[in-house]
């Protein structure tokens, strides 16, 4: 093995910085799923009846479903009857200011480094904190309800805007949609629910963290973001989980509603445990992303997937209003044993709709990373366009990287563009930089994130930041 | 500064280097040259420091022993290449590798690292050595650059490393006359008495513009002649014939004025 293929192996080494769990006082449903358990969750949340049902009939069309087996993964069968699929920590929240937060969830927090606490605010980030599957805490409620802002867990948009609530649940989504949505319809906990009204420019970035931390239990968030006609809000999202042996199944849905000249920009920095390099334990991440963009209205999904056993995720925008506007930006890494199979899917119903899609897929250890994507336009959608570029790297000889890309086109004049690349970091690349003074590992994370650098560009400065920071110590050897 | 004492290098069975010697003293500029193949890019790499060679031999900077160490801890001892291909990086902006660059060798030998003002600074006056404006900088490393670009990019690297041996592996190649001399200018801004100079090239026209202190033919993984500046005006006109697969004893006649180091 020359010295850089060894070195690759350490540096794509390293160790899961989040794997510590929290010792908190939590209140567990025992494992397996039926009706009653689908009956619990909802009563436990107070729910009016038209959710129960809602939930009920999800539970009823899951039962027929078989999970997806067309995605480039080899999954381990997963026991739905071994889950349990609600908890919360016991203590139930019910706060005024951060200083109520258990002080054991906000311990928790700081070792993520999310910005919870007051000097925080400069950085003018309102947090969402979902632990296993109870929303904790909401942070700068306030500033927001003066602009009309409504950002707050699921459950309280439930019991608060129950008409928004009712009017756009699974609009986007429908409850059968594949047999992950389904699941995640009939027994979600808690998430977040987003409101901006007409015209507002939502004044902060809107943020929620979501961690799991018990052991045996599924998170299930459902996350719901409505912008009215002329508004906009940019919106990100981060995950990490204890380091266990044993996979932990998420199957989360987000649903984004984009109105008439609306903007929904939605990140992602997601590191949830990527089990061990003999690929034991890790989370099982099976997500179900998508957005409407109605009548030149534009949503841009970003995404930096470094965490997961298992990636299963195709962000997606119907493009169903003329003019609107979908993007994907993506960076996914795959080290150790990891699997991804992720892309997206650009459906053009309107006239004069465009697309791009930016896709940086790296591998590195025994990692496999598949780029899926649909472009899919419709009769209706007059030059409509897409541009697609999928760019692999592979570090290593073990790992590999897959592209497949579908096209669907039936309006003649549409116009479609795909580009891929694979290519591997060179040793004059890294030569080069360490006759410039760098060391070979400063030298590798500089290449890989200059790689991805179309896709950071498109995160929010501090977020940004902390996706190169977590590039860098996902590819680090020295730390582990 | 620079002592090489019979260095031999070697791809495999392939022996590129056959016992080199060199002394490069204090503020000295040596030129190198040779026929294609005679190794004198392998010897640049030899010094730098690149995988994939057998070396054995000599090679001292200051008396440190170069080819116990990294490349990384050779440019921290000072020594810097000026490539021939310069290699490109892209998505990483030309300033920061720039500035990541001059931080790891300062970090290295123990020295506080420039913050962003005061590396623009740096940076500035560097450019305004080879004539490259301020979007420079913000460009990927090498990436799309023409040749020309690149190779000043590569003296700027240098004019803000402040290498004490900078090897400049053909640094002409692939350069028009305008280039070459915005290059000279900026290679001769740099010469000092702390500071000296390998230049290898194929051709005498560089020596135009970069006077070396000495001259050195490098044919068949040695050197087989040494002398001053006149010794390349002497190829210029001869070629390397005289050197090439003859004994040196057979050469013909010519003047020899000044002394080999």
């Amino acid at each position: 093995m020359s010295e850089t293929m060894r070195e690759i192996e350490e540096l794509t080494d390293a160790a899961y910085e989040f794997g510590f769990s929290t010792d908190l006082d939590t209140d567990v449903a025992p494992p397996g799923l039926d009706e009653d358990i689908v009956r619990l969750i909802s009563a436990k949340k107070d729910e009016p009846e038209w959710l129960l049902d809602w939930r009920l009939q999800a539970f009823a069309a899951w039962k027929t479903m078989d999970e997806p087996d067309w995605a480039k993964l080899d999954i381990a069968p997963i026991d739905y009857e071994a889950i349990s699929y609600w908890a919360a920590p016991k203590k139930k929240p019910v706060l005024e200011s951060m200083d109520e937060v258990d002080p054991e969830i906000r311990e928790m927090f700081d070792k993520l480094g999310i910005p919870l606490h007051e000097q925080k605010m400069l950085s003018n980030v309102a947090v969402d904190a979902i632990v296993d599957s109870v929303s904790v805490t909401t942070t700068f409620k306030e500033t927001l309800a003066e602009a009309g802002v409504i950002f707050c867990s699921f459950s309280e948009a439930v019991q608060d805007h129950p008409d928004l609530v009712r009017e756009h649940l699974g609009s986007v989504v429908p409850v059968r949609d594949n047999f992950f949505a389904a699941l995640n319809s009939a027994v979600f906990s808690d998430g977040s629910f987003c409101y901006i009204p007409k015209g507002v420019r939502c004044p902060m970035e809107l943020s929620t963290y979501f961690r799991i931390n018990s052991q045996n239990t599924g998170q299930f968030e459902r996350t719901l973001i409505v912008a009215e006609d002329d508004s906009h809000v940019s919106y990100l999202e981060g995950c990490t989980a204890p380091q266990r042996d044993e996979n932990q199944l998420h199957a989360a849905v987000v649903e984004l509603v984009a109105k008439d000249r609306a903007e929904i920009k939605y990140s992602t920095v997601q590191n949830w445990y990527p089990g061990d390099e003999n690929g034991l334990g890790g989370i099982y991440n099976f997500v179900t992303k998508r957005g409407r963009a109605h009548t030149d209205a534009k949503i841009s999904w970003t995404q930096v997937e470094t965490g997961s056993a298992i990636t299963w995720k195709y962000p997606s925008v119907i493009l169903q209003g003329d003019r609107s506007v979908g993007e994907f930006y993506s960076v996914a890494l795959s080290s150790k044993r990891q699997q991804a199979d992720t892309g997206t899917k650009m459906i053009h119903i309107g006239a004069d709709t465009t697309s791009s899609i930016i896709s940086k897929g790296i591998s590195a250890g025994h990692g496999q990373n598949t780029y899926r994507g649909l472009v899919k336009v419709m009769r209706s959608a007059d030059n409509a366009r897409n541009y697609t570029q999928c760019d692999s790297l592979l570090l290593g000889k073990d790992c590999g990287a897959h592209t497949v890309p579908y096209i669907e086109v039936k309006n003649p004049g549409a116009q479609i563009e795909h580009e891929a690349s694979t290519s591997t970091v060179g040793e004059d690349q890294l030569y080069y930089c360490r006759q410039r003074g760098m060391t070979e590992e400063d030298a590798m994370s500089m290449i890989v994130n200059g790689f991805c650098r179309e896709v950071f560009n498109e995160l929010p400065m501090e977020f940004a930041v902390e996706a190169q920071r977590l590039l860098s110590v996902s590819l680090e050897g020295s730390v582990g | 500064m620079l002592h090489v004492k019979n260095l031999t290098a070697a791809i495999g069975d392939k022996q590129i280097l056959k016992g080199l010697d060199l002394d490069v003293g204090d503020g000295e500029v040596h030129a190198i040259m040779g026929p294609n193949g005679s190794g004198k890019s392998t010897f640049a790499h030899a010094l730098a420091g690149r995988d994939g060679y057998e070396i054995a031999g000599e090679a001292t900077l200051d008396g440190a022993d170069l080819l116990d160490m990294e490349p990384e801890e050779r440019a921290a001892a000072g020594v810097f290449m000026g490539f021939q291909y310069p290699v490109e990086i892209p998505g990483v902006n030309n300033m920061y590798f720039l500035r990541t660059a001059l931080n790891s060798v300062r970090k290295a030998r123990g020295e506080t690292e420039v913050g962003a003002r005061n590396f623009l600074q740096i940076a500035h006056e560097a450019m305004e050595l080879v004539d490259m404006n301020e979007d420079f900088l913000n460009r990927a490393v090498n990436a799309g650059f023409s040749g020309g670009e690149k190779k000043r990019n590569e003296i700027l690297q240098m004019a803000v490393m402040q290498p004490r041996l900078a090897i400049l592996d053909e640094t002409d190649s692939g350069l028009d006359i305008d280039a070459l001399r915005v290059i000279a200018g900026g290679v001769n801004a740099l010469r000092g008495p702390d500071r000296s100079m390998i230049v290898i090239t194929h051709y005498q026209r560089l020596l135009d513009y970069i006077k070396p202190d000495f001259v050195h033919v490098l044919v068949g993984g040695r050197i087989v002649e040494s002398g001053d500046y006149t010794l390349a005006l002497h190829l210029e006109d001869h070629g390397y014939a005289d050197f090439v697969n003859t004994d040196l004893n057979d050469a013909p006649e010519r003047p020899l004025t000044g002394a080999p180091s």
